[in-house]
């Protein structure tokens, strides 16, 4: 720092002029109308040749005595210009923003759907949720072909030649009604082909499509799904069955829903038993005179649902299966009833049409 | 089977329940409610009346009677009746003014044909007890005059309508209904067919049984002197209507009746049409029997008839014969009770498509202790109601049958259900639907319930694999009505479903160490969710096709989507075949979407295709079920199959992204499908090839063959195609112009394994644009693929960003202008190398594909 100074210069150094060249720059500062004014006083009041710049950069010319005290005065000047400053420039931005921003709005309400809406088919999506419920049980998915051999879809489940659902009134004859195929009526020829290729324990479910001359109407359709549910292992009673099944209708339909047997007649299966699942709506309470109805099980409290049993020894002999040693049990269900109690689907026609009006609220999952 | 509750109640005491409660818990033990029908619980006020004083009005369309009947009051009442049935002091229901009719059909006092007609004569009709009926009621003489003729008629009942499955054949009968329902509710049955059925007195009529496979039991009694006129009582039509059988006549009544009763199809014949002795055999070439239906039928050579000297007379079990069918002068009869084979009827039923309430009962088992009581029964109540005189004796002829017996472990049935169930309570269980048990185990020496055992006997080996091991064994002789049972199993159901179903507990079984879905199975998922996420909705068509299809298609002669499966009994003769190819579902689910007024429409399906191999064997062959067959039967039944691969397809018309305030939107194109494809392979992690192709039903100049890299070969395989359709395909289906469509065979898409991890460089990048003019015919596929190959490792990407024809290109050639993006693992690019890298893309290109770098 030089110990000389030039008293021509010490002039501006008044303190009254320090008081008035803060006193301009802050009504410059006020009275910018926009950044670009405020640009303007900053050169101006702020900048290098400004009155306090150049008073400021005096201040070592000073004597020594009167520099702390012209310091400290134009210390607090530039302080309170720069803090105007600032706080002008927040001001006017912020003015700024709020009109640009303001300017550009747009109607955010305005549709976007250029791109194509798609949708998986409810019936696919079902089959998937209910092979997962399973698979999540240590189950594995088992497939089989749908045009299948008869000995696969009916003899080797114990269903004798002579049985009524072998005739053309209710299976699709491939070919010519002795060529041993046919179109699969159930899921269950997929147990057969598991139990023939599969190592001892098995346990497998198999969703997939059937086929019975069925002509296409609100409740039934000639190609429809099944879930077919197989387990083969050491020491499996209806006890177990009935713990899957329970299970099952909670992973599908909540908790606390249940399902109930009824004695019934399948050929690969014995004991049979019809399943009914407790209505997921009322909860069984429209069964109770007096109480509300209910639509989704006509007021019966339950659901019939499909069929279930221990699987016939005959059919584990057909497999090569010992029943002195492996049982199981076996269930089936079908997959339109399922997606329409679930979902209040009323017509299976219009699974079958492929109207995408249908299909588009499923979208991913059911 | 429709059970009147009334006639339940005679064969068990039932306590005092709703028709409810008792169905509940025949739903319960198996026979499943599907309906209750109640009769006559909103009649009232209808009243036993006689008829004083008949005016004949005139001058009327049709003859109107003024009445006057007494009906116990003060006064006798007039009524207008339309019926011309009754004369003076007929008895009749009379319907009081206030009277309820079924239906809730209310009867006043009204002005009608210019007289006041205070109440209404009923017919049965009226009453609920018909389905129609020519006339008024007429009420026995002496019926007290006033009295209430609901509770007289006993009209008032409920009839449980149950679903009887076709292993329980005994349920078809009032009989069989009350032996569940007394053990249901646990109070005694008192069994209808446990008479004494004379039996003595020779022969009825001779006759004998020429085959032992068709029929064991063949009994038949007669009656002679019956009164033709004789008409069936009123509670019997009252229960044969409320049991879903027409009333006909008494004899006819009378052996529907007891059918219903116990459980026996009768048949009656008019004796004087018998000619000679009655044999009972199969049918023999180029027999026929005209039916009371009136129809000639020629029988097969397996039918099993009832014949006499003249030839066949009725066919066994499922219809008579028109010649020998009691008429409205038959007085003497012969009833036949017999005992059928199942398996006979049941394909004579089929054979001749001929269902009948006798078929019925005998495909699903019929007690073979049952014709003598079901015969004398018959002949009770011919004489009885239609004034006959029994005929002497009895004829029985029968092959005799050993009893089934099963020897199981007396815990056997809390083995099947896990449950536990005291030795008693298995023994008291079997022993009330009839079976007899005995101590300890019997040597395997069933022969069998008979001809009519609807449970396939297990012989042999067989019987022995299918026995329960155990200890504490007891063997158990099922009752002659239940033929189902067979196996230990079945004694096991039955044990089960008497202490209920619901007594079983819910256990759920030590999880299995499952192994998830299996990567193709993962694989179909991630298509399904890719096609729909890229604007496609999933359809589920029929996998049927015509000829048409395939015309329509423009499939050549030679294709081998024309190698279609045949059904023998298609849903319609316009699509016998199954499908080869997704296509027509696809299109003809478009042209209905389109048809209902949506004009932009993306649709896919995944399904599989059936392709019948040129040289597969006709036939499956059907294995036997003793065993477990070899793997070379189980080959012979593959190979007769046909392949069956999974495939996606989709098809798109109209616009693919949407016009709007946006602008003009985009048409479905070519390219929408071939990107279809690239969505499906990307989905799949599998690398697809696209090159140009001419395949049917695709526009030859638009149409792209799809390849994918067969993962143990390393060959390229033709995976599908994908492209615009060719406009006489558009036209033939109807579709909107350019649909467009993709076909994939999903089957042969198989990831490469897991993806490896891509190094991911942090240094700056290189572009270098370059422009390549080439033959318009040059795929860019292939400039791009040179490019590649050309530009070497550093290349991280490239993109070609526009296309150009035009003068300044020349005729006959295009301009491809690429942007190449050049990437360093470990440093960062100079210009030299980026340049050196883009010279020898450039520089492979040309050789290639003959490239000229533009402004070179």
């Amino acid at each position: 720092m030089s110990n000389t100074y030039d008293p021509v210069e010490v002039t501006p150094l008044h303190a009254d002029e320090v008081v008035q060249a803060q006193a301009d720059a802050l009504a410059a500062i006020a009275a910018a109308r926009d950044l670009d004014d405020l640009k303007q006083a900053r050169l101006a009041h702020a900048g290098d040749r400004s009155p306090i710049a150049l008073a400021n950069r005096e201040i070592g010319a000073l004597p020594p005595a009167a520099r702390a005290e012209a310091g400290k005065r134009i210390g607090a000047a530039r302080k309170a210009i720069g803090e105007a400053l600032a706080a002008r420039q927040a001001e006017l931005e912020a003015e700024r923003d709020a009109r640009v921003l303001i300017e550009e709005t747009v109607d955010v309400t305005l549709p976007w759907d250029r791109a194509p809406r798609g949708a998986r088919h409810p019936l696919t999506t079902l089959q998937e949720r209910i092979a997962d419920a399973f698979v999540a049980m240590g189950y594995e998915m088992a497939e089989g072909p749908e045009l299948e051999g008869e000995w696969f879809n009916f003899d080797a489940l114990n269903i004798a030649p002579d049985h009524p659902a072998r005739s053309d009134h209710d299976t699709f004859f491939v070919e010519s009604v002795d060529s041993g195929k046919v179109l699969r009526t159930q899921t269950s020829p997929v147990q057969i082909r598991a139990l023939l290729s599969r190592p001892l324990p098995v346990y497998v479910v198999s969703p997939g499509k059937t086929f019975r001359t069925d002509e296409l109407d609100a409740t039934h359709t000639p190609v429809f799904h099944q879930v077919e549910g197989l387990a083969i292992d050491k020491g499996l009673t209806m006890a177990h069955l009935k713990g899957t099944l329970d299970r099952f209708a909670e992973v599908m339909f909540g908790a606390g829903i249940t399902t109930r047997f009824r004695p019934h007649y399948f050929p690969f299966t014995e004991p049979s038993a019809e399943l009914d699942l407790r209505c997921f709506v009322c909860r069984g309470s429209s069964a109770v005179p007096g109480n509300p109805p209910c639509r989704t099980c006509k007021s019966e409290g339950w659901i019939e649902w499909g069929g279930c049993g221990m699987v016939n020894p005959r059919v584990l002999l057909a497999c090569g299966v010992d029943p002195a040693v492996y049982s199981g049990f076996a269930f089936g269900m079908g997959v339109e009833r399922t997606l329409m109690f679930r979902h209040n689907a009323e017509d299976m026609r219009d699974m079958v049409e492929g109207d995408i009006r249908f299909t588009l609220p499923f979208g991913m999952e059911v | 089977m429709k059970v009147p509750l009334s006639w339940l109640r005679e064969y068990v005491d039932l306590p005092a329940v709703t028709a409810q409660e008792v169905a509940d818990r025949l739903t319960a033990a198996g026979l499943k409610l599907e309906a209750i029908h109640s009769h006559g619980h909103e009649i009232k006020n209808v009243v036993v009346g006689r008829v004083l004083e008949i005016e004949e009005l005139t001058g009327f369309k049709k003859p109107i009677r003024h009445c006057k009947v007494e009906v116990g009051e003060a006064t006798p009442r007039e009524i207008v009746c339309g019926a011309t049935n009754f004369s003076v002091g007929a008895v009749v229901p009379v319907a009081l003014p206030g009277a309820v009719l079924p239906g809730g059909f209310e009867i006043g006092s009204r002005k009608t044909y210019g007289r006041l007609s205070d109440g209404m004569i009923c017919s049965e009709a009226e009453l609920g007890i018909a389905e129609s009926s020519p006339g008024i009621l007429l009420l026995p003489q002496g019926t007290p005059i006033g009295a209430d003729v609901v509770e007289l008629l006993g009209l008032r009942d409920d009839v449980l309508e149950l679903e009887v499955a076709t292993d329980r054949g005994y349920a078809l009968s009032i009989r069989g209904v009350a032996r569940e329902a007394a053990i249901a509710f646990g109070v005694p049955f008192r069994d209808p067919a446990a008479t004494e059925a004379e039996s003595g007195g020779g022969e009825s009529w001779p006759a004998s049984i020429a085959d032992p496979s068709a029929c064991d039991r063949f009994v038949l009694r007669s009656v002679t002197g019956f009164d033709p006129a004789a008409e069936s009582p009123l509670w019997m039509r009252v229960r044969l209507d409320r049991a879903g059988m027409r009333s006909v006549s008494l004899a006819v009544d009378i052996t529907n009746y007891v059918m219903l009763e116990l459980g026996q199809p009768l048949h009656a014949f008019d004796r004087s049409r018998l000619s000679g002795p009655i044999v009972v055999r199969r049918a023999r070439p180029g027999e026929t029997l005209e039916t009371l239906d009136h129809v000639v039928r020629t029988l097969h050579d397996e039918d099993i008839l009832i014949t006499d000297d003249s030839g066949p007379i009725s066919m066994a079990g499922t219809m008579g014969g028109l010649h020998t069918e009691i008429s409205e002068v038959s007085t003497d009869i012969v009833i036949e009770a017999a005992h059928f084979s199942a398996t006979g009827i049941a394909r004579e039923s089929r054979r001749h498509n001929l269902v009948s309430e006798a078929s019925k009962r005998f495909e699903r088992g019929v007690d073979r202790e049952l014709p003598l009581a079901a015969s004398w029964r018959a002949v009770q109540l011919l004489v009885e109601l239609g004034g006959a005189v029994a005929g002497p004796g009895v004829t029985h002829t029968q092959v005799e049958v050993s009893p089934v017996r099963i020897t199981i472990p007396a815990d056997h049935p809390s083995r099947v259900a896990g449950v536990t169930y005291e030795r008693e309570t298995v023994i008291r269980r079997l022993e009330q639907i009839g079976c007899t048990v005995t101590e300890g185990a019997t040597p395997a020496a069933s022969a069998g319930h008979g001809v009519a055992a609807t449970g396939v006997l297990a012989s042999g080996d067989l019987a022995d694999r299918l026995t329960a091991h155990g200890d504490d064994l007891i063997t158990v002789t099922p009752p002659t009505w239940r033929p189902d049972l067979t196996d230990p199993n079945d004694l096991a159901e039955e044990v089960i479903r008497l202490e209920g179903y619901d007594r079983i507990p819910s256990v759920l079984p030590p999880a299995p160490a499952g192994g998830g879905l299996t990567e193709a199975q993962r694989m179909r998922r991630r298509v399904g969710r890719a096609l729909a996420h890229a604007g496609y909705v999933e359809v589920l068509a029929y996998p049927f096709m015509g000829p048409r299809d395939l015309d329509n298609l423009l499939l050549p002669e030679q294709d081998p989507r024309r190698r279609a499966t045949r059904l023998v009994n298609p849903l319609s003769e316009d699509e016998p075949y199954m499908r080869t190819t997704l296509l027509p579902g696809l299109l003809k689910t478009l042209v209905r979407n389109v048809g209902r007024g949506h004009a932009d429409v993306a649709l896919f399906e995944s399904g599989l295709v059936y392709r019948p191999e040129p040289q597969a064997p006709a036939t499956a062959p059907v294995l036997p079920v003793d065993r477990r067959p070899t793997e070379e039967e189980l080959a012979a039944i593959e190979a007769a199959l046909p392949r069956q691969p999974l495939r996606v397809a989709v098809v798109l018309a109209g616009e693919f992204e949407r016009s709007g305030w946006w602008g003009e939107g985009r048409q479905a194109s070519w390219a929408d499908a071939v990107e279809a494809a690239r969505t499906v392979a990307r989905a799949a992690g599998v690398e697809l090839g696209v090159r140009a192709d001419q395949h049917e039903p695709w526009h030859p100049g638009r149409c792209a063959a799809l390849t994918v890299t067969d993962a143990e070969t390393g060959e390229t395989v033709l995976a599908g195609h994908a492209g615009e359709l060719h406009p006489r395909v558009v036209e033939a289906y109807g579709l909107p112009p350019r649909t467009c469509a993709m076909e994939l065979e999903l089957s042969l898409l198989s990831p490469d394994g897991p993806v490896q991890t891509p190094a991911v460089s942090a240094y700056p990048v290189a572009t270098q644009d370059v422009a390549l003019t080439v033959a318009v015919s040059t795929p860019v596929a292939e400039v791009e693929a040179a490019l590649r190959a050309g530009a070497g490792e550093l290349l991280e990407s490239i993109r070609l960003f526009d296309v150009y024809t035009g003068p300044q290109v020349g005729e006959g050639n295009k301009s491809l202008a690429y942007t190449l993006r050049f990437r360093a693992p470990d440093r960062t690019l100079t210009a030299e190398e980026t340049t050196a890298a883009r010279d020898a893309a450039v520089a492979l290109a040309a050789e290639r594909t003959g490239a000229q770098l533009r402004g070179a």
